[in-house]
């Protein structure tokens, strides 16, 4: 009885462990738009990119208005595709586009900013990564959809022509 | 275009051989006889053909043949022709081609290196050998093909992320990459054994070369990274528990600790239940490694690209290949009742046994910090982040008693000592307190805890020291490893106790003054290079004693792809570091300047390389 019972557990528990591995391959990469929608926006407080002041979460996102809170960094390559439908959006007067500058650095940041364009109205410093996991992002870019303080939608992976025409229609 | 085809078909003629080195050595397996000359003919030819396909992709990129993918996404034709060689490892299917390179070199040596050995345990070895090495060649075919063609030839690539662009760095890949796949010849052999039942005394002789040739190179390839860390990202630490550091250290710890029951295993016919799992382990942890760090569950640098279906694929042949070593193990093992002899509690024996569970401890701590937050995404998708604190509360208490065992441990005797005349122990004792003592006395941080881990460590730095001056039955190449060790725990000791910093926004012009350091930010001066431009603060440093230093860090800014790096500049002594680097602030005119005096960082890197030296030594020692 002992004999076998060692084996069968441990061959359990390996088993486990690849469960969870193979789950966790799946979390970080498939698109999963339906988690986290319909929720309340986290509160939290955050530095902005360009003034050194910390805002709430609650000053940046009013009422009966929409947002597109963006999550990027310089150095993600995806961003850079993205970069010029955001431009594009942002010549929009219903929705307001919001930034999170994720692990990044300043200087990078703004090299960025100057060679592609600024979409943002506001940006939010997020050096260590911690604003994007407030918001239960897995990486970079990442994208929000807010009205009236409810996330209505959640684009993991870089936006495309597609994407930003669904947001068109759900902000007229 | 041609080098692509050359080292696409020698990567499939390599696979071939491997099916038939299985096919020939299963159907040959009951006559071996005749097989001896035949595999080693073959593996020579499916190592000639890997090397065939290596120096291919090593080629394009040194021609900057753009029309292969691998290159353009990772080259450009400014770049010093050294990064451009270097570029062949610094990506995802170039790596994965270097392990196949490394993979069939060591089973080609192993074979030449082990002629004497029964020819079934050899092919064997082989066999397990080359079903790793199939897996690596089925992975690199399918998911990570490192001979992409681009159709049309893009003019330019892309360029190797410039904080890799590094001497250090440039290294560290090849030399860790012989620690992790020499743990492979060790997994293959020793589940060979197992299933030939041949774990004894003379197999622990014939397999502790490979031990110990993997561990050096562990151990310096996360020296290397451990560096590079130090002085490229701009932190001033060498060491932050970041995922990928622990993956190194996870197989690093299981090694260290198969080394230990090795030499015992070498001795005295017992411990072989520990041999094999913590072969088996090694390994597999190097595997798991790999696939943490590739499949994207896990961001990190090491992290090329995010592509599911390598991660799947990497678990699936990492789960397949533990499966198949427990099946060995509980299948063919069968532990001796009879020579597993009991021993005396005050003996070597026990020393080793407790010190493996020490490292056993040290190990799953590492190993939970590590997985814990994945396990904890997938069961409640929440996300954490495991730090420093953690691994430093759960392992710095266990040290002391761990440090301690290392000290007397060597000095008993094997099966049953005694303590007679082993008065200097407690002497020696008794002077690491008291100087530890002397030393916390004088800083408010932790008074307990710290006097009590620094005199367990100088108790281990004064006993080896000891033994280098007395020549009785002397064990040089472990006295010298744990000199190193206790080196080096003492060094990262100080160094966190007493390193200082001062961080602060200066322009030119500028002068910060604290009780006893002055730093005026004298200039800039700009510089351009091949492949970035630089701008250059020039600092001068006055210390409490009047003494000023000048000190020139630098702002890289990459032209392929547009990256800012800080690069720190480093004042190193014998006693302490100076360690400076500079970053932009958001308001141009300033510049966020963070100064470190960080003591003993030199020893720390010495220490480590102490450690390996006295692998080595034990590695080219003649039989005693």
């Amino acid at each position: 009885m002992k004999n076998k019972f060692l084996p069968l557990s441990i061959i359990f528990i390996f088993v486990i462990f690849f469960i969870i591995f193979y789950k966790g391959l799946q979390y970080t990469n498939i698109y999963t738009p339906e988690i986290k929608t319909n929720n309340k926006i986290p509160l939290f407080s955050a530095d902005l990119f360009y003034s050194n002041k910390v805002v709430n979460s609650s000053e940046l996102f009013k009422l009966d208005k929409f947002y597109l809170l963006n999550i990027w960094s310089s150095w993600c390559v995806p961003c850079r595709k993205e970069h010029s439908l955001l431009m594009h959006l942002g010549k929009s007067n219903k929705i307001d586009i919001i930034g999170i500058n994720y692990k990044d650095t300043k200087v990078n940041a703004e090299i960025f900013l100057d060679e592609l364009g600024n979409p943002y109205k506001k940006i939010i410093f997020d050096q260590e990564g911690i604003n994007a996991i407030e918001w239960g992002a897995y990486g970079v870019p990442e994208s929000y959809l807010i009205h009236n303080g409810i996330i209505i939608r959640k684009y993991t992976g870089p936006l495309n022509k597609k994407l930003i025409n669904e947001i068109k229609l759900l902000i007229k | 275009m041609l080098y692509s085809v050359i080292g696409y078909y020698s990567l499939i003629l390599g696979l071939c051989f491997s099916l038939i080195l299985i096919f020939f050595s299963v159907r040959n397996f009951k006559n071996s006889k005749l097989l001896d000359t035949k595999i080693l003919s073959f593996t020579f030819l499916q190592f000639f053909f890997v090397v065939i396909s290596f120096l291919s992709l090593v080629l394009s990129f040194i021609f900057s043949d753009f029309s292969n993918e691998t290159v353009f996404n990772n080259s450009h034709t400014t770049k010093p022709l050294f990064y451009k060689i270097a570029g062949t490892w610094g990506n995802h299917e170039g790596s994965l081609l270097l392990w196949l390179f490394v993979l069939t070199l060591f089973i080609l040596i192993f074979l030449l290196r082990s002629k004497n050995q029964p020819t079934k345990y050899k092919i064997l070895t082989l066999v397990f050998q080359q079903i790793i090495i199939i897996g690596f060649f089925v992975f690199l075919l399918k998911t990570s093909n490192p001979f992409n063609f681009l159709f049309p030839a893009p003019e330019e690539g892309l360029g190797l992320n410039p904080i890799l662009q590094d001497p250090a760095l440039a290294i560290h890949p090849p030399i860790l990459y012989l620690g992790y796949v020499g743990s492979s010849i060790i997994f293959s052999s020793s589940l060979a054994a197992t299933s030939l039942n041949l774990i004894t005394k003379s197999w622990a002789t014939h397999i502790k070369k490979w031990v110990l040739i993997s561990w050096i190179f562990l151990t310096l390839g996360i020296l290397l990274g451990s560096i590079w860390a130090y002085y490229e990202l701009g932190w001033g630490g060498f060491w932050f528990w970041d995922p990928v550091e622990n993956v190194s250290l996870m197989p690093w710890l299981a090694l260290t600790t198969l080394l230990h029951c090795i030499l015992v295993l070498e001795k005295k016919l017992i411990l072989t239940s520990w041999v094999i799992i913590l072969s088996i382990s090694t390994f597999t942890l190097s595997m798991c490694g790999t696939f943490l760090v590739r499949s994207g569950i896990l961001n990190s640098v090491h992290t090329f690209a995010n592509d599911p279906e390598r991660g799947l694929f990497i678990l699936i042949f990492l789960f397949s290949l533990i499966f198949l070593s427990l099946f060995i193990f509980f299948f063919f093992h069968k532990t001796n009742k009879d020579t597993s002899a009991s021993f005396f509690w005050l003996s070597k024996e026990t020393s080793i046994i407790i010190n493996n569970w020490f490292m056993m401890y040290f190990l799953s701590v590492v190993l939970i910090g590590t997985v814990y937050p994945i396990f904890l995404d997938v069961l409640s998708s929440q996300k954490i982040s495991v730090g420093a604190p953690f691994y430093h509360k759960l392992i710095i208490p266990f040290l002391i008693p761990f440090l301690l065992m290392m000290a007397i441990g060597p000095k008993l005797k094997w099966i049953k000592s005694n303590l007679e005349d082993k008065i200097y122990l407690i002497i020696l004792l008794a002077i690491s307190i008291l100087l530890s003592f002397l030393i916390v006395k004088n800083f408010d941080t932790n008074f307990l805890l710290n006097t009590i881990l620094i005199s367990s460590a100088l108790y281990l730095f004064l006993i080896t020291l000891r033994d280098f001056f007395i020549r009785k039955n002397n064990n040089i190449s472990q006295n010298i490893a744990h000199f190193g060790f206790s080196l080096l725990i003492v060094s990262i000791l100080f160094n966190n106790l007493f390193s200082t910093e001062i961080i602060t926004n200066l322009k030119v012009g500028e002068t910060f003054k604290s009780e006893n350091t002055k730093i005026v930010f004298e200039g800039l001066n700009q510089r351009k290079e091949k492949n970035y431009q630089s701008i250059i603060g020039n600092f001068s440093i006055q210390n409490s004693k009047g003494k000023i230093e000048n000190m020139l860090p630098e702002l890289r800014i990459y032209n392929q792809p547009n990256i800012v790096t800080s690069e720190a500049d480093i004042k190193t002594t014998l006693i302490s570091d100076k360690f400076i680097v500079i970053n932009l602030v958001q308001s141009k005119d300033y510049f966020n300047i963070r100064y470190q005096v960080k003591p003993f960082m030199i020893w720390i890197w010495f220490s480590v390389v102490l450690i390996s030296f006295g692998g080595l030594i034990s590695f080219i020692k003649k039989k005693v």
